[in-house]
């Protein structure tokens, strides 16, 4: 589904990726270890197109997307969240959701000022919004503006939002840092959901717990490389990898 | 009552610049200093095809507003891509270039000597000569502009907008194409300030270079930001304080010498006071430059 051959990513100095070669399959969910600077962000960052490698090719299926914009990778089904909660905190959560939904006719110049068939379309995305906001248990806070959420509400709404972009590839920063239990709970049944909607998920996580509870597969990176890569079990139990990159 | 009248037209036409201004600076968050140059472009086009080729008035300010969305893609299309900062160096070097353009294309625009004899507007045979029919002409203009801005706000063109304001990375996942929103918002910003250009052309029936000068994107500006930026009553709400402001001080009876430049003080201070009691201007609802 989506895979990359050969990236290579350096700041000044840093080496961020070093011949990163990894390909996910439709339906894995994957999680991406590693310590600090290992380059698991900017992994992710290549892969969407925020980050341009200075050497290697990332496809989506026969796909070469290594060059493209950020947005037209999107378009194409590979949605994401940050590390760093990123939305619209002045919009309301219901705007947010709205927000990310494929482009919509509204979007058009002509047709937000022609307002030509803006009414149905706009009718049956809220339809569509309501229905992911109640998945993430947000509806009741949907009028709110985002930015009056918790935290661990606004992480739900990050991931609220990818769902929205209706992308077959979900790249997550850090999904299960810093919420609570329940909210912890709420991703992992989110993922599963995805896997069961074979969607493929990618994730970088600190969390060992919910890597272990999640994943199919398991990346570990050190330095910009790959270092590990096999079923959870077997890499998690690896002393070295726990001690070091985690 | 004809000096009443005389400021009304010329605050509506403020605000009318102010709103297209607004519709760039507070809700997409692209400040630029080359506004009057756009409504420049409005008053010469105008001013031009009426005197020299004498075109019809409705088609001289349609083609006013057609020519300053164009000239709009000579700023965004290249300078759209640049980081904020670099974005309003770029503005200015358009306005800078425009105002040359004003002083020095004499065959055209004649220079600083300007355009007098703008001929009066007419529309389907009717000559509207009177103050109370400009009046009318800059009010219908100026809702035709509230309108286009309260339609694009209010549709999902305008939540994008506001997305990019906030967060243009966030809205690029989303998979939109945040450079092709700019260029179209900038357009649309610019075809309004041209056409309130064309009227102002119009009202005055005579233009020259100083009415289109950097110091009056400044002062545009300065009305979005006191009256409040992102906000449909804040642009002409500054307009009307910045328009009424040197009237009044008319009254304080100042030198003609001095009024000009207690006037630049004056500005400055209710600039600097509204930033600091309030960031978000009088009834705004975004703070510039966060």
């Amino acid at each position: 589904m989506l895979s990359c051959v050969d990236l290579h990513k350096s700041f000044d100095s840093v080496v961020a990726l070093n011949g990163v070669a990894l390909s996910f399959a439709r339906g894995e969910v994957c999680a991406v270890i590693g310590p600090n600077g290992a380059g698991k962000t900017t992994l992710l960052n290549v892969l969407t197109g925020f980050i341009r490698a200075d050497r290697g090719r990332c496809l989506l299926g026969t796909w070469d997307i290594t060059a493209l914009a950020p947005h037209r990778i999107a378009l194409k089904g590979v949605s994401r969240t940050f590390q760093d909660l990123r939305l619209v905190k002045q919009l309301s959560v219901l705007d947010n959701v709205l927000l990310a939904f494929k482009p919509q006719m509204g979007e058009s110049l002509w047709r937000a000022l022609s307002r030509v068939g803006l009414s149905d379309q706009a009718a049956a995305l809220r339809v569509r919004a309501a229905e992911v906001l109640s998945e993430l248990r947000l509806s009741e806070h949907k009028h709110q503006p985002a930015g009056d959420l918790s935290y661990g509400q606004q992480k739900l709404l990050t991931i609220a939002t990818c769902v929205a972009t209706g992308a077959n590839v979900l790249l997550l920063d850090e999904p299960f840092s810093g919420v609570d239990p329940g909210t912890r709970e709420l991703v992992v049944k989110l993922i599963d959901t995805f896997r069961q909607k074979s969607k493929t998920v990618v994730f970088v996580e600190h969390d060992i717990d919910a890597v272990r509870r999640v994943a199919d597969r398991v990346i570990a990176m050190s330095q910009g490389t790959v270092i590990a890569d096999g079923a959870p079990e077997e890499i998690l139990s690896r002393s070295e990898i726990l001690e070091s990159y985690l | 009552m004809e000096y009443v009248i005389h400021i009304l037209i010329v605050i509506v036409i403020y605000a009318t610049l102010a709103l297209s201004l607004d519709l760039i600076v507070g809700h997409t968050g692209i400040l630029s200093v080359a506004h009057a140059g756009y409504f420049g472009i409005g008053a010469y086009v105008v001013a031009v095809l009426s005197t020299r080729l004498g075109i019809h008035s409705i088609l001289t300010l349609t083609t006013a507003a057609g020519l300053g969305a164009l000239a709009s893609l000579a700023v965004s299309l290249p300078a759209l891509r640049l980081r904020e900062d670099y974005f309003v160096i770029a503005t200015f070097g358009f306005q800078i270039i425009f105002s040359n353009v004003l002083n020095n294309w004499v065959p055209l625009t004649r220079g600083p000597l300007g355009i007098p004899g703008i001929p009066e507007f007419t529309l389907f045979g009717v000559r509207i000569a009177s103050q109370g029919g400009l009046l009318c002409l800059a009010g219908f203009v100026a809702l035709v502009a509230l309108a286009i801005v309260y339609a694009l706000l209010h549709s999902p063109f305008g939540r994008v907008l506001h997305g990019i304001r906030e967060d243009e990375v966030l809205m690029e996942s989303y998979g939109k194409n945040v450079l092709r929103f700019k260029i179209l918002t900038f357009a649309v910003s610019a075809a309004i300030a041209s056409t309130a250009g064309g009227v102002y052309a119009v009202y005055l029936a005579f233009i020259d270079p100083t009415s289109f000068t950097v110091m009056d994107s400044i002062l545009m500006i300065s009305m979005v930001i006191i009256g409040g930026a992102g906000s449909l009553l804040g642009p002409p709400l500054g307009a009307a304080l910045l328009v009424l402001l040197p009237e009044l001080m008319r009254f304080l009876g100042l030198p003609p010498s001095a009024s000009a430049n207690v006037r630049q003080i004056v500005y400055g201070l209710m600039l600097v006071v509204v930033i600091a009691l309030r960031p978000t201007g009088l009834v705004g609802a975004y703070k510039v430059g966060r």
